[in-house]
C-alpha cells in the first residue's frame, strides 16, 4: 500500500465514526419515518401493508388534525406577542442601572427551569373551578360574574394554556434579549442623546434595528417551542377538553400509542415537520428583508 | 543531521502505522457493538451463570411487595427475580413497545392496552402460549383463577385476530369498577340511603345543590373511565347482544337506545350530579377529592380501596352498583386486573413459568391481597377480605370487559365516542349530534377495513 493511499484511508477512518453515528442516529431514522409513513402498521406486528400516499390523503381530510394545528398556532401567536413582549419589556428594565437587577435576572429565569409538569399542576390548582386561587381572588374583589371553571370551558381553556406556556417561556426570551441589549455600544445612545433624541427615538432608531438578529432568533425559538408544546397541556387538562386543547404533537402521540397507527403518526410527523420548516424559512426571509430595509 | 531525519522518518511511519491499526481496531469494536454481536443487549444478565429472571411492571403500589416475594423465591429456589418498575403507565407502555420492536423485552412483562395490541404481541412471537402449562393436571393452574381473569388473557378458537388459541398470561389480580358513596356527605345532604334507580340518583342533584355538596367525581379527563360508565349503561339499556351488533356494524350508533345512553350524561350534567370540572379531571385528582370528602359519589375501580386507605384511613364509604336505568342486567367493567406475560423468546422460559406459578399460589396471592388491598386473581384467597373489598369481589361474576368480547371496536370510534360524551357534558353538543358523529367515524373505519 503506497503512502498516499494509506494517508487518505487514515483520513477517511478518522471521519468514519462520526459519519457512522450520524447515519445511524439521524439519516436512518429520517428515512425510516418516510418509509413508515407509507404503510399501515400497528408498531408491533411483523408485517406492514404498503398503502402509498393514503395516510397523507387522510391527513388532508382530517379536521381534528388541522384544528390541532390551529390550536398550536394560537398558542404560538400568544407566545410571540405576550411572552416576547413581556420578555423585551423586562430585559429593557434590567438593562438599566436599577437596584437589585441581578436578583430580578435570576427571578425571571426561574419559570423556564421548572418542570413543565410541575408548572402545569400548580397552574391547574390556581385555575381550579372549585378551590382555585384565581376564583377566590375574583370573588374577593367582587367580580363574581367572572368566576368559573377556566380549564373546563372551551372558551377559556386554550387561552389559559397559552398564557401559562408564555409565563413559563418568557425567561428564555428575556435572557437572550438582555444579552442582545448589552452588546449595543453605549456610545450610540450617547451620540443619539447629544443629537437630541428622546427615549422613544433612541429605542426605535438605535435599539430596535440593532436587535433585529436577536428578535429573529427569539421568534424562531418561540415558534418551534410553542408549536411543539404538549407536556404542559397533559399536566393541565389530562387527555384534553374534547378537542379544544389538542395540538399536533398530542395527535401524533395518540395515533402512535392510542390508536396503534404507526404509519399515520409518521405521516403526521412529516407534515408537521414540513410546516415548521416552511414557517422557519419564511420567518428568516422576512427578518432578512426587515434588516435590509 | 541525516541520521536524525532518518529516525524522524522512521518514527513518523511507525506512528502512522500505529494510528492506522488503532483506528481499524476501534472501527471493528464499534461495528461489533452496534450490531449487537457483543451479546447481552436488553437481557444483560444472560451471561451470568445463575438464573436471573427479569420482570418489568408499572404498579407503583406493588413494587415493594414484588421485591419481598422475589427475595422469598430466591431463598427458596436460588433463582433470582429482578423486578423493575416503570411508571406512569403511559411511559411503561411506550417502553414495552420500544423493547418489543428492538427485541429486548424482559422475561416477564405486562401489557396495558386493547386486545388487538395483545394479539399483535402474540403474533409477533413476543408472548409465550401457556396453554400446556395451564391445562396440566386437569387444568389445576387454570382453575385457580376467576374465569374472567383467565378470559382476558385467553384467545379462543376462531378469534378475529387469528391468534393460535390458548392462554397467554398469568392474572395477578382482578378488578371491577363500581360506584362509591360517602356515608357522611349523603347524611349531610339529607339522603337516607344510596340510590337504587337512575331517577333517584338524578333527584339527589337538587339536595346536593341545597346543601353545597358536590356529586360524582371520576377521572373523565382520562377517556377510558368515560367508556366504562357508558358501557355499563349500554349493557343495561340495550343488552349485550345489541352492543355486540353495534360493534360488528349491524346497528348504528344513531339507534334511539344509543342516544339514550348518551343522554344519561346530559341528564347528569343538567341535574347537578357531576362535579364541576369533571371532564378534564384525571383519576388521581378524583381519588383525592373523594378521599378528602369533597364529593358524595365516585366512580372508581377496586384498586381505590388501597388508594383511599393511604389518603384518608378514616373515610367512611360504601360500594354500590351504578343505579339501573334500563331493564337488562347491568354489567360492571371489570375482570381485567394486571397480568404477567412470559416473553416468547426468553432464555429462561420454564424457570419464568415456574416462578409465575409460585406467584399465583394461595400463600403469595394472599400476601399480595393483604399488603396491596387488591382483589387477588386466585379465587381461593377471596375469603380474607375487608367488607368493602368483599363488596367488590361479590360483583366479579357480573363484570364484563372489551378484552373478553368476541368483537372489538375501532380505536378511532372509541375516541369519537368518549370525546363526544365530554362535549355533551359541557353542553356543546346534543346526544343526537354526537350519535351522528360517532356513526360517521364508524362508517369511515368500516370502509377502511373493507379497503385494506
Amino acid at each position: 500500500m503506497n503512502g498516499k493511499l494509506k494517508s487518505t484511508l487514515i483520513n477517511y477512518l478518522f471521519v468514519l465514526p462520526a459519519v457512522l453515528i450520524f447515519a445511524i442516529f439521524y439519516i436512518y431514522p429520517f428515512l425510516k419515518v418516510f418509509q413508515l409513513s407509507m404503510v399501515e402498521w400497528d408498531g408491533i406486528l411483523p408485517t406492514m401493508q404498503f398503502i402509498g400516499l393514503d395516510n397523507f390523503k387522510e391527513i388532508m381530510q382530517d379536521k381534528i388534525w388541522w384544528d390541532s394545528m390551529w390550536h398550536a398556532g394560537y398558542i404560538t401567536l400568544i407566545a410571540l406577542t405576550f411572552q416576547n413582549g413581556l420578555a423585551l419589556l423586562l430585559a429593557l428594565v434590567c438593562d438599566r442601572e436599577i437596584k437589585g437587577r441581578n436578583f430580578f435576572r435570576v427571578l425571571f429565569f426561574v419559570p423556564p427551569i421548572l418542570s413543565e409538569v410541575v408548572v402545569g399542576l400548580v397552574w391547574q390548582w390556581i385555575l381550579d373551578g372549585n378551590y382555585g386561587i384565581l376564583n377566590n381572588l375574583l370573588s374577593s374583589i367582587g367580580l363574581h360574574s367572572l368566576v368559573h371553571n377556566w380549564l373546563s370551558d372551551p372558551k377559556t381553556a386554550l387561552t389559559c394554556i397559552a398564557i401559562v406556556h408564555s409565563w413559563k417561556g418568557f425567561g428564555w426570551g428575556f435572557i437572550i434579549m438582555l444579552a442582545g441589549l448589552q452588546t449595543i455600544p453605549r456610545q450610540l445612545y450617547e451620540a443619539a442623546r447629544v443629537d437630541g433624541a428622546g427615549s422613544w427615538q433612541m429605542f426605535s432608531k438605535v435599539t430596535l434595528p440593532l436587535m433585529i438578529p436577536v428578535f429573529s432568533m427569539v421568534v424562531i425559538l418561540t415558534i418551534l417551542g410553542s408549536m411543539q408544546v404538549f407536556v404542559l397541556i397533559i399536566a393541565m387538562v389530562g387527555q384534553g377538553l374534547v378537542y379544544h386543547t389538542t395540538v399536533p404533537v398530542l395527535r401524533i402521540l395518540g395515533a402512535m400509542t392510542g390508536s396503534s397507527r404507526f404509519g399515520y403518526a409518521c405521516a403526521q410527523g412529516i407534515i408537521f415537520g414540513l410546516i415548521l420548516i416552511i414557517i422557519s424559512f419564511t420567518q428568516k426571509k422576512f427578518s432578512e428583508k426587515i434588516k435590509q430595509a | 543531521m541525516q541520521n536524525v531525519k532518518s529516525k524522524m522518518h522512521n518514527f513518523n511511519v511507525k506512528f502512522k502505522n500505529f494510528i492506522f491499526l488503532f483506528l481499524i481496531l476501534n472501527f471493528t469494536f464499534l461495528i461489533f457493538n452496534l450490531t449487537g454481536c457483543g451479546g447481552g443487549a436488553g437481557q444483560g444478565d444472560r451471561i451470568q451463570p445463575a438464573v436471573t429472571i427479569n420482570a418489568w411492571h408499572w404498579m407503583t403500589d406493588r413494587d415493594d411487595a414484588f421485591a419481598e416475594l422475589a427475595a422469598r423465591y430466591e431463598k427458596k429456589t436460588g433463582v433470582k427475580v429482578k423486578f423493575e418498575l416503570y411508571a406512569p403507565s403511559d411511559s411503561y407502555t411506550q417502553k414495552v413497545r420500544a423493547a418489543a420492536q428492538a427485541g429486548t423485552l424482559p422475561d416477564i412483562f405486562g401489557l396495558l392496552g386493547e386486545k388487538r395490541d395483545f394479539a399483535s404481541f402474540v403474533i409477533a412471537g413476543h408472548v409465550a402460549n401457556l396453554d400446556s402449562e395451564m391445562l396440566r393436571d386437569n387444568a389445576a393452574w387454570k382453575n385457580k383463577f376467576f374465569s374472567r381473569a383467565i378470559a382476558v388473557n385467553e384467545f379462543l378458537p376462531d378469534n378475529e385476530f387469528k391468534v393460535e388459541p390458548g392462554v397467554y398470561g398469568v392474572p395477578l389480580d382482578v378488578m371491577n369498577i363500581q360506584m362509591l358513596y360517602n356515608k357522611k356527605l349523603l347524611k349531610d345532604a339529607g339522603i337516607k340511603r344510596p340510590p337504587k334507580t337512575w331517577d333517584e340518583f338524578l333527584a339527589m342533584g337538587e339536595k346536593f345543590k341545597e346543601s353545597g355538596v358536590q356529586g360524582l367525581v371520576s377521572g373523565w379527563g382520562e377517556m377510558w373511565m368515560i367508556d366504562c360508565f357508558a358501557s355499563n349503561y349500554a349493557f343495561n339499556i340495550m343488552g349485550e347482544e345489541k352492543v355486540m351488533k353495534t360493534i360488528k356494524g349491524e346497528i348504528p350508533y344513531t339507534d334511539p337506545e344509543w342516544i339514550a345512553v348518551f343522554n344519561l350524561f346530559k341528564e347528569m350534567a343538567d341535574n347537578n350530579i357531576l362535579y364541576n370540572g369533571i371532564v378534564t379531571m384525571v383519576n388521581k385528582t378524583a381519588e383525592q377529592l373523594f378521599a378528602n370528602e369533597r364529593a358524595a359519589f365516585a366512580f372508581n375501580g377496586s384498586w381505590c380501596v388501597n388508594v383511599y386507605a393511604g389518603m384518608n384511613p378514616d373515610l367512611d364509604y360504601g360500594v354500590m352498583f351504578p343505579p339501573a336505568k334500563g331493564d337488562f342486567l347491568m354489567k360492571a367493567w371489570g375482570g381485567a386486573g394486571s397480568s404477567f406475560l412470559v416473553n416468547g423468546r426468553s432464555l429462561f422460559k420454564q424457570e419464568t413459568i415456574d416462578f409465575l406459578r409460585w406467584l399465583s399460589d394461595d400463600e403469595q396471592q394472599a400476601y399480595l391481597a393483604e399488603v396491596t388491598k387488591n382483589l387477588p386473581a386466585n379465587k381461593d384467597c377471596i375469603t380474607k377480605l375487608t367488607p368493602v373489598l368483599a363488596s367488590f369481589a361479590k360483583a366479579m361474576e357480573d363484570t364484563t370487559h372489551p378484552n373478553i368480547w368476541p368483537v372489538h371496536e375501532f380505536p378511532l370510534v372509541i375516541e369519537a365516542f368518549d370525546k363526544g360524551i365530554q362535549a355533551i357534558i359541557i353542553g356543546e353538543k346534543s346526544p343526537a349530534e354526537i350519535a351522528v358523529e360517532v356513526q360517521k367515524v364508524k362508517e369511515k373505519e368500516l370502509n377502511k377495513r373493507r379497503q385494506y
